[in-house]
C-alpha cells in the first residue's frame, strides 16, 4: 500500500538590486532579515544537525560526485507556518512546510510568494541607500545560470531506488508539457544561436545526466540525495530537481499532484500498458522542451517511438485504473485525489486539441500568449530584447510589475486563504507541531529543523524533541496537548511522560 | 513498471465521447475573454516593462544556487 505522499516545494527566487550593491548574498540576507525582524518578529534559527546532502540513495556516490556544501553562516530562519526561509548560496529560498496533499502544497507555495513580496516591501521601506530589491520566481537568468525549484515527496524505504528511477523518469521527461514555465530562446550553448525560439521549460536544457547526486553541475533527471529528514529505516524523501517554478496555481497543483500519483503507483507496483523506458532520457528531455506540438517521436528503449503526449496518456490511463482499483488515499483527502485526476485528463485533452486555450492554467501558455501578442503588435522577431524583458517580467513578484499578475489565471487558493498559510502551519503533518510551538513560545525554541525542535527553557541544558515521523505531530495528534500546556516546560514534561 | 498488452483510449478520445456542445460553447466564451484580457495587457505593457529592456535584461545575472 502506497504511503501518504507528504510533499513540499523549495523555491530559490532570483534576486536583483536596483540602484545599490549588487551582491546577491547581501541582498538575499537583507530581504530575509527585513521579514524576520520586522514582520515575523522571530529569530529561531535553523538546526544543521540533520544536514547530509552527500548521502547517495544508490548506496554510494560514484567517485568524483560533488554534493552541494552546507552553508551554516548565512541567514536562516524558521517561520511559524513551519517553513524555512533562508539564504541558499546566492538566493533567497523558501522551503514550504510538509504538506499532506497537492492543494495544500499550492497554498503554502503561494504563501511563500506572499512572504517574499512582503519582504521586498519591508526591505524597500527600511533601505538606507534608496536601493530596491526585486525577487523573481523563475529558474534562469537567460545567460546560462539556473537556480532551482525543488519538490520533495515522502516514499516508502522498502521500494528499491532503481524502481523509483525507472518508474518516474518518463514522467519527469514529459510532464514539462504542462509544468513548464516557458522560456524565450536557449542559453546553454546546446543549440545553434537562433535555432530555438521558445522552450516549454526553463530548466530542461540544464539537465545532463539520468541519475546523480549533484544539483548545480551535471544536473541529473533523478537526484539521488538520500537525506530523508525522517526515520531512515522507514522513509525516503525523493528530492526532485527537474521542475520549473510555477506561478499558475493549476500548473503547481498538477506538477505536485501528478508526480505524487505516479510515485504512489510505483510504490504499489502498478503495471503500465506500455513500457515507457526511453532510449536516452536526457536527450528526450531536451527534445520535449523544444517541441510545442508534443508530437515529436521520442525514441524508446525498445526501439519504438512515442510522443510526450503518448507517454503522458499512458501514465494518465494507468492512474485512472489505479484510482478505480486501489483508490487515491495516498494523495490526501479523496476530493484532492479526484481533482488531480480530473485536471490531468483535462489538461492532456487540452494540449491535444487546443493548447493555447490553457492560458489560465499553464505558465508556458500564458507567457507564450503574451509574447505572441507582443510580436503581432510590434512586428518584432524572436531576438528582440523586449521579448526577453517580457519573459523576465512575467516572473517579477512586484505586484505592479508582474505580467503574470495582470492575467486572470485560475485560482485554486485565494490570497485570503494563502495569508492564513503565511502564519499558520498545515494541520496534517508534523509541521503543525513545529509551527504551533513557534507561535506559542517563540522565545523558547532555540532552533528547529525538519525532524527536530530544540527548546531552551532557560535553566536546563537545551532539550531536543525528535520528530522522525512526518505524519506525527499533526493537529489531530497534539493540538489538545499543546493547547492545554501553560508553558513549554509543561509540554516537554508531558511529552516525555 | 512492466509491460502489459492493453488497449486504452487517450484522454482526447474519451472526452470526445461525452456530450460536449455546451462545454465547447463555454470554452469559446472563455477563450474570447482570455483574448480580450490579453489585449488589455498588451495595451499597457510598455508602461509596465522596465525602461531600456535590453540593458535591464543584460544586468539580470544570477550566479550560484541550489
Amino acid at each position: 500500500m502506497a504511503i501518504a505522499k507528504v510533499c513540499g516545494i523549495e523555491t530559490e527566487y532570483g534576486i536583483h538590486v536596483l540602484g545599490g550593491d549588487p551582491n546577491p548574498i547581501l541582498a538575499s540576507s537583507v530581504l530575509i532579515n527585513a521579514y524576520a525582524q520586522n514582520v515575523a518578529r522571530q529569530q529561531t534559527g535553523w538546526d544543521f544537525e540533520d544536514e547530509t546532502p552527500g548521502v547517495d540513495a544508490r548506496g554510494g556516490a560514484p567517485a568524483g560526485a560533488q554534493p552541494p556544501m552546507v552553508e551554516t553562516h548565512l541567514v536562516n530562519t524558521v517561520l511559524s507556518n513551519g517553513a524555512r526561509y533562508y539564504v541558499d548560496h546566492a538566493h533567497p529560498e523558501y522551503s514550504s512546510p510538509e504538506c499532506l496533499d497537492a492543494l495544500e502544497c499550492v497554498r503554502y507555495d503561494r504563501a511563500g510568494d506572499l512572504i517574499v513580496i512582503r519582504s521586498m516591501e519591508e526591505a524597500d521601506r527600511t533601505s538606507w541607500d534608496g536601493s530596491r530589491l526585486v525577487a523573481y520566481k523563475n529558474n534562469s537568468d537567460s545567460k546560462g545560470n539556473s537556480y532551482g525549484c525543488h519538490e520533495n515527496y515522502l516514499m516508502d524505504r522498502e521500494v528499491p531506488f532503481f524502481r523509483v528511477v525507472q518508474g518516474v523518469t518518463p514522467h519527469f521527461v514529459t510532464r514539462q508539457i504542462f509544468t513548464g514555465a516557458g522560456k524565450v530562446g536557449s542559453e546553454t550553448g546546446r543549440y545553434e544561436p537562433g535555432s530555438v525560439l521558445f522552450q516549454l521549460s526553463q530548466r530542461a536544457e540544464f539537465f545532463e545526466e539520468e541519475v546523480g547526486l549533484e544539483t548545480t553541475i551535471k544536473r541529473p533527471i533523478v537526484n539521488t540525495r538520500d537525506e530523508p529528514h525522517a526515520d531512515p529505516s522507514r522513509y525516503r524523501r525523493l528530492h526532485v530537481i527537474v521542475g520549473d517554478a510555477n506561478l499558475c496555481q493549476v500548473a503547481t497543483f498538477l506538477k505536485v499532484g501528478t508526480t505524487a500519483l505516479v510515485l504512489a503507483m510505483i510504490e504499489d507496483g502498478v503495471t503500465l500498458s506500455r513500457n515507457l523506458s526511453l532510449d536516452d532520457p536526457v536527450r528526450a528531455m531536451h527534445e520535449v522542451a523544444c517541441d510545442l506540438s508534443f508530437t515529436h517521436p521520442l525514441r524508446m528503449a525498445d526501439g519504438s517511438r512515442a510522443s510526450a503526449l503518448d507517454l503522458q496518456n499512458v501514465l494518465y490511463e494507468a492512474a485512472v485504473n489505479y484510482a478505480e482499483s486501489r483508490g487515491l488515499e495516498a494523495l490526501g483527502p479523496e476530493v484532492v485525489g479526484r481533482e488531480i485526476l480530473r485536471r490531468w485528463g483535462e489538461v492532456l485533452h487540452g494540449l491535444e486539441t487546443d493548447p493555447m486555450s490553457l492560458g489560465r492554467q499553464l505558465d508556458w501558455v500564458a507567457k507564450l500568449s503574451i509574447l505572441e501578442g507582443y510580436r503581432d503588435r510590434h512586428g518584432c522577431d524572436w531576438g528582440d530584447p523586449r521579448l526577453a524583458a517580457v519573459d523576465l517580467q512575467y516572473h517579477d513578484l512586484r505586484p505592479d510589475k508582474s505580467l503574470f499578475r495582470k492575467l486572470d489565471t485560475e485560482v485554486l487558493v485565494s490570497d485570503e486563504d494563502a495569508m492564513v498559510a503565511v502564519t499558520d502551519p498545515p494541520r496534517g503533518t508534523r509541521a503543525w507541531f513545529r509551527g504551533r510551538c513557534l507561535q506559542r513560545w517563540p522565545q523558547s525554541v532555540a532552533a528547529a529543523n525538519w525532524d527536530s525542535m530544540v527548546f531552551d527553557l532557560g535553566s536546563d541544558p537545551l532539550r531536543r524533541v525528535p520528530m522522525m515521523d512526518p505524519l506525527k505531530g499533526t493537529a489531530d495528534h497534539v493540538e489538545a496537548l499543546i493547547e492545554s500546556c501553560e508553558d513549554p516546560r509543561e509540554l516537554l514534561r508531558r511529552l516525555e511522560a | 513498471m512492466a509491460e502489459q498488452e492493453q488497449k486504452k483510449k487517450g484522454a482526447s478520445e474519451r472526452a470526445a465521447e461525452n456530450p460536449a456542445e455546451e462545454e465547447s460553447a463555454a470554452t469559446r466564451a472563455s477563450s474570447d475573454k482570455l483574448k480580450a484580457e490579453l489585449d488589455d495587457l498588451l495595451d499597457e505593457i510598455d508602461e509596465v516593462l522596465e525602461d531600456n529592456a535590453e540593458e535591464f535584461v543584460r544586468n539580470y545575472v544570477q550566479k550560484g544556487g541550489e
